[in-house]
């Protein structure tokens, strides 16, 4: 690949920090074959002993051209690909696709549609939270959480499959609604879920909250302000750690949201263990969430009248859903024929990630594997 | 159809025959004595709303936003509304004053989305777009401009920091150059990449072959 001196002249070589003991900066390579990059994901540090003097991030390893893909395939056949870029949480992927086609097409989801589409979005938002509280733990040293919450989202997985089959790519949602009714038992078995998962959520706070090696590796650890969030167009529970309380679920109510109660978890440092707290608060109220789904779920059709042959009128359209990682947004162009003429994905973790460089400048390198973890990144939606 | 087979405005006015020659092709009689009453331009509207599929259109978009930049900015401002979302086709030599002002007077200070999309037929190939959010206004616009092929746009790095990756890729796939970026490169694609994938001349399995070649070591990445 690319020799890694190419990419020294971007680093701002320029002005050089004083070093300690007059030692000389170092140039290394993090990743791409690194656990806790998470996926491929291969950043340029230049440091000083152990501090970060300054971060280049190479991508595009996972490059595999999904928007060029979607111009070849008809509006339902690209479907189960979005599932494939934030594979951790694929339903919200395809719910932010199906709703931006359905816009264009000028349907709308029926009520019970909605629900299901809610109940299970919410469910991978636990999923995807866990995932992510399991690695970004263990990339720090605590081994435990990534046991109890991998043991824990087994039973979303297992949800998953008794719906739809999959357990990860899902391809839960079709265009205009639910391919699938709820099998038998669906909400009892939710409720007895979320029954089994609030104790646990405790369980893990109690091994992180006030631990006091947790503590002293995320506090103050990648500092961003709310400023420099809405600069980079950080969104998500890194831009609600920061203190700016704007959730899509409520600022701009899609699917079912604006029938529930919920609270916008926010930070106020910005730090790493901010970040920690938000995720964690984001859980309780996702049970919040599907609780109140699951109590109110309508009777009725899942899917829409929509046409056999998908052909949305000649128009562009923009649609945008909070994600796990944030604003995940597709913009969607029809010509007028089957096929989507554009199909723009705008992902949260390859804006997310832009925002490492300014995190972690300054600090030790260790933090940096607290920060890649802390922002929740997943390589297949920033490589797309 | 019945669009096309309609006679044209001009034509109506001086020529009767030329609107009797419409009822031919649709025999409801109110419509032709409403037609040779009224002025052309409402015969024109009034056979338009049957033809068309039901469903929204897109319309001008009228707002206090609209009005203000127009004032500003003078003409090369288009504004238009479809299915809700409203955005400004504004012409290249606006920008980037244009984004400037929706980010420090309008509160605009998200830039949520920075893209293409390629038009090969058309003089002007690409449509560049920005997506923008107020968090204050709790508003999403866009912002559009055409550019032929080879001509650049301004970079606004210096307006949203997020722009600098989001550009460098609509550079990669595209192949659009962004004036005054700070590093304009690849970002998804390898540097030594010829060719940009999302231009409608590029096939879906075509590839550089001799970056594959040299690179990985192998006849073909398929």
């Amino acid at each position: 690949m690319t020799d890694p001196t190419t990419y020294i002249s971007h680093l701002e070589l320029g002005e050089r920090d004083e070093t300690f003991l007059d030692s000389n900066e170092l140039i290394i390579n993090m990743g791409p074959q690194h656990p806790a990059t998470h996926g491929v994901l291969r950043v340029i540090l230049k440091l000083d002993g152990e501090k970060v003097l300054g971060t280049e991030c190479v991508i595009g390893y996972l490059h595999r051209g999904v928007e060029k893909i979607a111009e070849h395939r008809t509006y339902a056949m690209f479907n189960p690909y979005v599932d494939r870029m934030d594979y951790v949480a694929a339903v919200s992927n395809g719910l932010g696709y199906c709703e931006a086609v359905e816009k264009l097409l000028n349907v709308e989801a029926p009520p019970r549609a909605n629900y299901v589409r809610v109940i299970l979005t919410e469910l991978n938002r636990l999923a995807s939270h866990q995932l992510w509280l399991g690695t970004h733990a263990l990339d720090i040293g605590a081994i435990t959480p990534l046991f109890y919450t991998f043991r824990d989202r087994e039973e979303i997985l297992k949800i998953f499959e008794k719906y739809c089959g999959a357990r990860l790519t899902t391809h839960a949602f079709r265009i205009g609604g639910c391919l699938y009714e709820t099998y038998d038992g669906f909400e009892r078995e939710v409720k007895k879920f979320l029954d089994f998962l609030e104790p646990k959520i405790d369980e893990y706070e109690e091994l992180l909250t006030t631990n006091r090696i947790w503590v002293e590796r995320t506090k103050g650890v990648g500092r961003i302000s709310a400023a420099d969030c809405k600069s980079l167009g950080v969104t998500g529970p890194v831009l609600r750690a920061s203190g700016v309380k704007w959730d899509l679920r409520k600022a701009q109510p899609y699917a079912a949201y604006s029938d529930f109660e919920f609270d916008i978890p926010t930070g106020e440092n910005g730090d790493t263990y901010d970040r920690y707290l938000v995720r964690m608060a984001e859980m309780r109220q996702s049970v919040r969430i599907i609780r109140q789904a699951v109590d109110r779920i309508p009777e009725g059709p899942i899917m829409a009248k929509i046409p056999k042959v998908i052909k949305p009128p000649v128009g562009e359209i923009y649609h945008s859903i909070e994600a796990p990682k944030g604003e995940l947004g597709y913009f969607v162009v029809s010509d007028g024929s089957t096929q989507p003429y554009r199909v723009r994905v705008r992902p949260p973790s390859f804006v997310n990630l832009q925002a490492l460089d300014l995190m972690v400048h300054g600090q030790l390198v260790a933090d940096v594997i607290a920060v890649i973890g802390t922002l929740d990144i997943v390589l297949g939606e920033v490589d797309r | 159809m019945a669009d096309e087979t309609k006679p044209t405005p001009g034509s109506g006015t001086s020529q009767p025959t030329g609107a009797s020659s419409s009822p031919a092709n649709t025999p409801s009689s109110p419509v032709t004595t409403s037609s040779s009453s009224t002025p052309p331009a409402a015969t024109a509207a009034a056979p338009a709303p049957p033809a068309k599929p039901t469903g929204p259109v897109p319309g001008p978009w009228e707002s206090p936003l609209v009005d203000k930049l127009r004032r500003r900015h003078g003409s090369g401002i288009e504004a238009t509304t479809y299915l809700g979302q409203s955005y400004f086709v504004v012409d290249r030599s606006l920008l980037p004053d244009f984004l400037r002002v929706l980010r420090d007077e309008e509160a605009f200070d998200y830039c949520v989305d920075i893209t293409a999309v390629h038009y090969p037929t058309r003089e002007k190939q690409f449509e560049v777009l920005w997506i923008l959010y107020s968090f204050e206004r709790n508003e999403r616009i866009r912002v559009k401009t055409m550019i032929a092929d080879g001509e650049s746009v301004p970079s606004v790095t210096p307006i949203w920091a997020t722009a600098n990756w989001l550009e460098r890729e609509a550079f990669d796939m595209f192949g659009i150059k962004f004036d005054g970026h700070p590093d304009l490169k690849r970002i998804l694609l390898p540097d030594g990449w010829k060719g940009h994938p999302l231009r409608k001349d590029y096939g879906i399995i075509q590839q550089d072959n001799e970056w594959v070649q040299i690179n990985l070591g192998i006849e073909s990445g398929q």
